[in-house]
């Protein structure tokens, strides 16, 4: 059971990796990238929707609409989240 | 469960190997969200107002519910010419 998975990433030393502990660190990694993923297309969108001509700096009312633009973003991201899982369970009920 | 994985893992904790499974599903899950939310972000949203109105909201719905049949047509369709195609050159080489 506790084959050779620790010592493949441990590099020697005898010293077993603990499943838990990668686990906890294989799920915070996902989480960076995902919070990365979703800065990185929000930054896009709402650079396009706020910023018109880019002035010398970002006046209130940019900042105004990248606030707003922001929560939007996230309502449409929790929506299609909602409505990809709500169809994923309609075709496993149909299966 | 306890049956062989196409992972690489061959030796590798059970209970790791599930975890990698669960993780891997979730993943391509929120994937595939990022990448429809900003699909239909562009058809649906015409200015970020204060909340999501009722007219976006029903819009993002159906963007989901047609990309996903989109997907689902051209993989059938695809499916479909393969079929031909190689029921086609069979009946040719007969």
């Amino acid at each position: 059971m506790e084959s050779g998975f620790g010592s493949d990433f441990g590099g020697g030393g005898g010293g077993k990796l603990d499943p838990g502990v990668i686990m906890e660190q294989v799920k915070v990694q996902i989480a960076v990238a995902n919070a990365q993923e979703l800065l990185q297309r929000m930054t896009d969108k709402c650079f396009r929707k706020c910023i018109g001509k880019p002035g010398g700096a970002l006046d209130n009312s940019e900042q105004k609409c990248i606030a707003m633009c922001m929560d939007r973003y996230m309502d449409s991201w929790n929506t299609v989240s909602r409505a990809y899982n709500s169809r994923l369970q309609r075709e496993r009920a149909n299966m | 469960m306890d049956a062989p994985s196409a992972a690489g893992l061959g030796g590798a904790d059970p209970q790791l190997q599930r975890f990698i499974e669960v993780e891997t599903q979730k993943q391509r899950f929120q994937q595939l969200v990022h990448q429809m939310t900003e699909l239909c972000w562009e058809k649906c949203m015409d200015k970020p107002g204060p909340k999501l109105d009722s007219r976006a909201e029903t819009c993002f719905v159906n963007c989901v519910e047609r990309f996903i049949d989109t997907s689902q047509f051209i993989l059938n369709r695809l499916e479909q010419t393969q079929k031909s195609k190689s029921a086609f050159s069979e009946s040719l080489s007969d």
